[in-house]
């Protein structure tokens, strides 16, 4: 009876293992197919001509997302422009004041505006800027990615900073060195590894970002470099061309994907190297 | 004579030492007081333009169904109902997997290249644009839903609260798993060697010792995920099926707030219709604020005390 019972308990405990285990890799199972179904898909439509061509009209083959890739990358440095500076200084303040009223205030406002649904920026950007400007444009899209890179690089810079020993700090202090020059010449360069690091998580975070695009950006079938036109983002063609009813444009679609996912798999790797490589060490 | 013509300068430079450290501290300042002033505007500046609505429905806004641009009458119930379901749904879906991956990163194999591997995979798993959830949603998973409905007898959509769930739930699956595997990793050795002491297999060291005691931060975890989830945008918006109707079962297209907003925010024309649209969006920012406030606050509590 007793040894019965002994036996149960065992037995339940190697189900658990089992289902643990199982379900565990039942998890990895969606990631693979993505992948592999974006790669099969995909890597048919990438050619040279699908990277430098533009869009063609619907039942003509061919044709490329070279606007796309232009205008993903005028999104990415008109976001980072501001974010950056803004952010990195932000996370100096933060790092540097840790108690205080300020740093309590923007410390909350940094979590609420990373947990701010993508569309509800999308929204902010289309009444400051698209209003104002009457027009879509690439900037008003810059700025809403913008604000979504903010609160990673003002986290990464604040916990980087932090780990940099104050035993540094007080020995430049030491030696004469003002404050400032403490911080932006000692201070900075030692934390500089994860503050990229920072810097490459929130870029490959709004890259891919669609949401806040699909009214500022908007999407545009031209090439252009004007800030203040519609430009096109490899994830609006997504979207456009994957809810599209034309199996051309899926294939673009597709391609596109494959080069977006590449994209933003390559700076997250990028980043971890970084992170690695650089690791704050004393 | 030599020092003497250098000491000006010197002189000089302090000042524009000093200077320049005012400048330094004052800049640190604003930019961190420019954020929290940032965080106020958008507030305000959807609360502003959301008014028109807020005066026009009220609190019928929350309870009408009716959503017609024609005749102006906005009432946003289907959308919450909308939400509110694919969100949860996508939970319950996500759970019993972030709490295996969870286990099995956190008790089970603490180290080695099995869960290194798991790791990597579900970070990698976040860092997926969501559009592409969607694009392989509406292509794999919406067909597979439309055979289950075939099967089932129910009239084949295909796109509905099913598939939205579905996508959802692989998507929030990282966030839920990423807080409760490090609750877990933390819960002290001396209770887990405890439990073993009386006999107790590692089963029911995990069940009865360390899921109890890893409680909190598992909840705080699965409410960042319903966080991520309730404010999802794109994959949702491709694979819901953006009906303006009350669903019925899960099998029924339907709408989300993100993706109402998404779907009609540039054809929006009337004056109360785009602010309809803004005071969604309003709610939205605000459930997700809250939510996020109470994960933090339970994350906080819980690493007091670990």
């Amino acid at each position: 009876m007793n040894r019965e019972k002994t036996r149960m308990r065992v037995i339940k405990d190697w189900v658990f293992v089992a289902v643990v285990v199982t379900l565990s890799f039942l998890a990895i199972v969606p990631l693979v197919l993505i992948l592999s179904y974006i790669v099969k898909n995909g890597l048919s439509s990438l050619t040279w001509e699908f990277l430098v061509e533009l869009p063609r009209p619907v039942g003509e083959k061919g044709g490329g997302v070279a606007n796309a890739i232009v205008g993903s990358f005028l999104l990415v440095i008109i976001a980072s422009l501001p974010a950056i500076p803004l952010g990195v200084s932000a996370g100096i303040y933060l790092s540097e004041r840790e108690g205080g009223r300020l740093s309590f205030l923007t410390r909350l406002a940094v979590e609420v505006l990373h947990g701010t649904p993508s569309i509800v920026i999308g929204i902010i950007a289309y009444l400051w800027l698209v209003i104002r400007m009457g027009r879509f444009s690439a900037l008003s899209g810059g700025i809403a990615l913008g604000i979504m890179m903010l609160p990673v690089i003002v986290r990464t810079t604040e916990e980087t900073l932090k780990l940099i020993p104050d035993s540094l700090k007080e020995a430049s202090l030491a030696l004469g060195v003002p404050y400032h020059r403490t911080i932006l010449k000692v201070i900075l360069p030692a934390g500089l590894g994860g503050i990229m690091t920072g810097v490459l998580i929130s870029v490959a975070r709004i890259a891919g970002e669609t949401a806040p695009l699909l009214f500022t950006a908007f999407g545009n079938p031209f090439m252009t470099w004007n800030i203040i036109k519609p430009v096109n983002a490899l994830p609006l063609v997504i979207y456009n061309y994957a809810t599209s009813p034309y199996p051309e444009w899926h294939a673009i679609a597709w391609g596109a994907s494959c080069v977006l996912v590449g994209l933003v798999l390559a700076l997250n790797l990028t980043a971890r190297i970084i992170a690695r490589r650089w690791e704050v060490k004393f | 004579m030599a020092n003497l013509f250098s000491s000006k300068p010197k002189v000089l430079s302090r000042t524009r030492g000093l200077w320049a450290e005012a400048a330094f501290q004052k800049t640190l300042s604003i930019s961190a007081l420019a954020i929290l002033v940032l965080l106020t505007a958008i507030f305000l500046s959807l609360l502003i333009h959301s008014s028109p609505s807020l005066k026009a429905f009220g609190l019928t806004f929350f309870f009408s169904q009716t959503w017609d641009p024609v005749s102006s009458r906005f009432g946003a119930l289907v959308f919450f109902v909308g939400t509110l379901l694919t969100s949860f749904l996508a939970l319950l879906i996500c759970l019993p997997f972030s709490l295996a991956i969870s286990i099995f990163i956190g008790e089970y194999f603490r180290e080695g290249i099995l869960s290194s591997i798991l790791k990597q995979v579900t970070e990698l798993l976040a860092g997926i644009p969501s559009v592409i959830y969607g694009f392989w949603g509406l292509f794999v998973l919406v067909p597979i839903v439309r055979d289950l409905e075939i099967k089932l007898g129910i009239l084949p959509h295909g796109v509905g609260i099913l598939a939205a769930s579905l996508i959802l739930s692989v998507m929030v699956i990282p966030y839920a798993a990423s807080i409760s595997r490090e609750v877990i990793a933390l819960v002290p050795s001396d209770i887990k060697e405890a439990g073993y002491s009386l006999g107790a297999t590692r089963q029911e060291v995990v069940t009865k010792i360390i899921l109890p005691y890893a409680g909190s931060g598992i909840m705080a975890g699965t409410l960042l995920a319903l966080g991520r989830a309730l404010g999802e945008t794109m994959a949702v918006t491709m694979v819901i099926g953006n009906s303006n109707i009350l669903p019925h079962s899960i099998f029924s297209p339907g709408n989300t707030m993100a993706s109402v907003i998404a779907n009609e925010f540039t054809e929006a024309t009337g004056r109360l219709y785009l602010s309809s649209l803004i005071e969604i969006g309003l709610l939205l920012f605000l459930v997700a604020l809250t939510i996020n406030f109470i994960g933090r606050y339970i994350i906080k509590k819980v690493s007091i005390r670990a």
